[in-house]
């Protein structure tokens, strides 16, 4: 079982692809929108590269919650143990 | 009421000799070609296995996370529109960007995005990027420049096959001169070398097979000429009002004196065999900048190397011109970049532009043996033009029976 900062770590490398930010940036406390600038197609894009990434259903309804790094990380924790 | 002048203040280009304006035109002045042999594993099964693709992948020039949102077509026009831009100086002139206006255009559009998307769709809906529309649609190239420069006038698309790229420089003339812009970023792209545009226009019969020889590939006027080259690149134009250049002093490199659009009304593909829709453009760009034939030096003409197409345009340019037709030195971009569909006339009016400030025709390479049907003073080799004001067309036919031909003179 991936640990949390394995995750956050894999996320990160995820947003840095996608949309640009800095990997070290991309921490727990940050939001997406308001923190990073991740726009909400580039979100759209992460949800579904971390789906393929941790092997997890991110429904379409679930993305409006992940607002910051860590509800992510968490919701991912969740589901793979779930 | 008299006519605005225009000018053009800016140059832009990435083509298959070079990734900018300064080095395509010393590829095209040394009779260079960008024509070779494709190796991809796509490519295995075609008929036609070559094409000129670009000299600079765009995403060696884009940053990274920009270039992943823009289809290819987009990537070019956007690094021949930043090129255009920073040469016309006009970033520190104050422009009122609600003055500036965008014409860009593309003969297909964003294909790469569009079959990689279907590819994706197959194994996977929901790997589809979210970005597929705005990357795919024909006017995301236009709207990816005005939001580079942050034009807000109007943004236009012109979609005419292969004379997409005329269009949209017809199209920002019309703007300045109605008062509705001071400055358009006119001109066009394409990046659409791929199995599926090269199969088709490969079954239409449209394409050379000299696979084994593919620098020769591409023969305007040659006898043994066999159909065109798919190229791909872009070519960015600064059209801006006289007033407004002169007032800031800019560098004009030449007019913008006319456009003239007409349709064949003959056919979908084949081009009407006795060039009269090519011959009512040419006309009406001379009548609209105020020139007569006799103002006529060089002709960058459609030549794509097609058996009918190059004479159709030859009888064109005889009629349009009639005897003055002799003082005008024909040349064939085409020769050595192949066809880039919606960017030929854009980048070839970069390249009219260069002659008449250079005052120099670049030659046309491949002709071994002129085709005794071809009535026009074609140069093998570079040829000074003359001193003193001159004139230069530029024509672009497409698909359709669009014909767009763009008059230039000196300044």
């Amino acid at each position: 079982m991936a640990s949390t900062e394995e995750i956050r770590s894999n996320l990160a490398e995820i947003v840095n692809e996608i949309a640009g930010i800095p990997v070290e940036d991309v921490q727990l406390d940050k939001s997406f929108t308001d923190d990073l600038d991740v726009d909400s197609l580039s979100m759209v894009e992460v949800v579904v590269a971390a789906e393929e990434k941790f092997d997890v259903k991110i429904p379409d309804d679930e993305v409006k919650n992940l607002k910051t790094v860590g509800d992510a990380v968490a919701f991912i924790e969740r589901a793979q143990n779930g | 009421m008299s006519k605005t002048r225009v000018v053009i203040t800016g140059l832009g280009a990435t083509t298959p000799l070079g990734g900018d304006v300064t080095s395509t035109w010393e590829g095209l002045l040394a009779g260079r070609s960008g024509a070779r042999r494709l190796t991809d594993e796509w490519v295995q099964n075609l008929a036609v296995q070559i094409a000129a693709p670009v000299a600079v992948e765009p995403t060696e020039v884009i940053e990274r996370v920009k270039a992943r949102r823009l289809d290819r077509t987009a990537q070019l026009a956007v690094v021949a529109a930043r090129e255009a831009w920073a040469d016309s100086g006009l970033e520190d002139s104050g422009l009122d960007k609600e003055r500036l206006g965008v014409a860009v255009a593309s003969g297909i559009g964003g294909l790469h995005t569009t079959l990689s998307n279907y590819d994706a769709l197959q194994q996977n809906p929901r790997r589809v990027s979210p970005l597929a529309i705005p990357m795919l649609m024909p006017n995301s190239s236009a709207a990816y420049v005005s939001l580079e420069l942050g034009a807000k006038a109007g943004v236009h698309t012109p979609v005419s096959a292969c004379a997409s790229g005329n269009e949209a420089i017809w199209l920002g003339l019309d703007q300045i001169r109605l008062g509705r812009a001071d400055v358009v970023v006119a001109g066009g792209a394409e990046g659409a070398i791929m199995a599926l545009p090269l199969a088709a226009f490969g079954m239409m019969q449209a394409l050379s097979k000299r696979n084994d020889d593919p620098e020769k590939a591409s023969r305007p006027w040659d006898v043994d000429r066999d159909g065109f080259l798919l190229g791909e690149g872009a070519g960015i134009l600064i059209l801006e009002s006289y007033e407004h250049a002169k007032a800031r002093g800019a560098k004009i490199y030449a007019e913008l004196a006319g456009a003239g659009i007409s349709a064949d009304g003959h056919d979908i593909a084949q081009p009407d065999p006795t060039g009269s829709g090519a011959r009512r453009a040419m006309e009406r760009a001379l009548s609209e900048g105020d020139l007569t034939p006799a103002d006529i030096f060089h002709i960058n003409a459609h030549a794509t190397s097609t058996p009918q197409g190059d004479i159709a345009e030859s009888l064109a340019i005889r009629q349009a011109l009639g005897k003055e037709a002799d003082h005008a030195v024909a040349t064939a971009p085409k020769s050595m970049i192949g066809h880039l569909l919606g960017g030929a006339g854009a980048v070839e009016s970069v390249a009219t532009v260069l002659a008449l400030k250079n005052r120099v025709s670049p030659p046309t390479i491949n002709v071994d043996k002129l085709d005794d049907a071809i009535e026009l003073d074609v140069a093998t080799e570079q040829r000074k033009l003359p001193d003193g004001d001159i004139a230069a067309l530029n024509n672009s036919f497409g698909f359709g029976g669009h014909n767009a031909a763009i008059a230039f003179k000196t300044l």
